[in-house]
């Protein structure tokens, strides 16, 4: 359908050529554009939905029977589903900190969180295809559960801004959303996370259809193909400052696989891109210390550079 | 009345409390809104969750930016 309506456009109605550079570029560009944008707003809304049913407060309950392995594998899993945005990052450190969970279990939910981000699944979804999407979100479980597990196995609860043990947490009844609450609220939010990742997946789009058209294979092949070992690490090293522009980079990515780079490295990438973000770095300073957080990064770095050999080596 | 705005001050903070200042001034009732940063006194609250409201220190809505409406309907 989608199909039909963007070769329709191209090549009937602007009336180029199909099989030529423009009009590939083009349909490339329209194709994917709408996949994309039909994709994003139904899957980011019933994320949404999912995500009013598990307020960081039940997160916290879930959790707090579970020691490590199944507390980390948990809390991965929570990490996923509980709504937050990084400002709250403060705040749900503490509360669960305070609640008595273990440093190691804290981690795997705070690894998870960003790590697997929807915009990112709907753009590997898209332009991929549900198998990659689904490898990407194993990939981040995989990477929070033995994270947290290191971090816990290392002993460094002294390495946590001394005031977090400190705080006494309030008690707060809220009252079960309605349904009506629930849609109002997946609306809003759908809302907000297209206004802020449009532009990203325009241009990002549009610079893919741009390398799918006109970048010759053998460009990519000689700099990040599988005849170079460093090319993961180089593009973990990338993707950490790249923060927030998954929705740009994915469809570049995205052409630059059709050219010959290794799943292993894109994957790798765009891991990076989404797990370790220096505005969350920053916030997270706030509550632990610098060693912590160098330690944190390098784990989740070392980490996301392994999945990317091991995709390498077996895709 | 009181209405507390409880988060860092961050983007989302900021236009809660925007939002709540529209209603108070569209209700026209008498009510003071704070915001309250200090991450210690937002825990006190047990909120997990910013931005967050509280109105004379009962929390209302955590983790949301809500409409100037629905501030209305809570006033």
């Amino acid at each position: 359908m989608l199909k039909y309506l963007a070769d329709s456009l191209v090549y009937t109605l602007i009336g180029i050529q199909p099989g030529t550079r423009l009009g590939d570029t083009l349909n490339f560009f329209f194709y994917d554009t709408a996949k994309v944008f039909l994709l994003l707003i139904t899957i980011i809304f019933v994320v949404a939905v999912i995500r009013s049913f598990f307020p960081p407060e039940r997160a916290r309950k879930l959790l707090g029977h579970h020691r490590e392995y199944v507390g980390n594998f948990l809390a991965a899993l929570l990490g996923i589903v509980t709504p937050f945005c990084s400002c709250s990052a403060v705040p749900m450190f503490i509360g669960f900190i305070e609640s008595g969970l273990p440093l190691g279990v804290t981690f795997s939910f705070l690894i998870s969180s960003p790590a697997v981000n929807e915009v990112a699944l709907v753009m590997l979804w898209g332009l991929f295809g549900w198998k990659i999407a689904l490898l990407y979100t194993a990939t981040g479980i995989a990477v929070a559960f033995f994270g947290g597990i290191v971090i816990g196995k290392l002993k460094l609860e002294h390495l946590v801004e001394e005031y977090v043990y400190q705080i006494k947490m309030g008690e707060c009844e809220m009252a079960v959303p309605t349904w009506k609450e629930r849609i109002e609220y997946a609306r809003g939010y759908t809302k907000d996370i297209l206004k802020k990742v449009w532009i990203f997946v325009v241009l990002g789009i549009g610079f893919g259809a741009l390398i799918h058209g006109y970048v010759p294979m053998d460009f990519v092949l000689k700099y990040a193909g599988p005849g170079n070992p460093f090319a993961v690490v180089v593009a973990v090293l990338l993707g950490v400052p790249l923060y927030s522009n998954a929705a740009g980079t994915i469809p570049i990515v995205q052409a630059l696989v059709g050219k010959g780079l290794p799943m292993g490295t894109a994957l790798a990438f765009m891991m990076s891109i989404v797990a370790i973000s220096a505005p969350e770095l920053i916030i997270l300073r706030n509550v632990i210390k610098p060693k912590l957080l160098a330690i944190f990064t390098g784990i989740v770095a070392v980490a996301i550079i392994i999945v990317g050999y091991l995709f390498n080596a077996i895709l | 009345m009181k209405i507390q705005i409880l988060g860092s001050g961050c983007q989302n903070c900021m236009k809660l409390a925007k939002n709540a200042e529209e209603a108070v001034k569209a209700k026209g009732t008498e009510c003071e809104i704070v915001k309250v940063t200090d991450i210690k006194e937002i825990m006190s609250y047990g909120v997990m969750q910013t931005p967050a409201i509280a109105i004379d220190g009962k929390v209302k809505s955590v983790g949301r930016v809500l409409s100037v409406e629905e501030i209305k309907k809570l006033l």
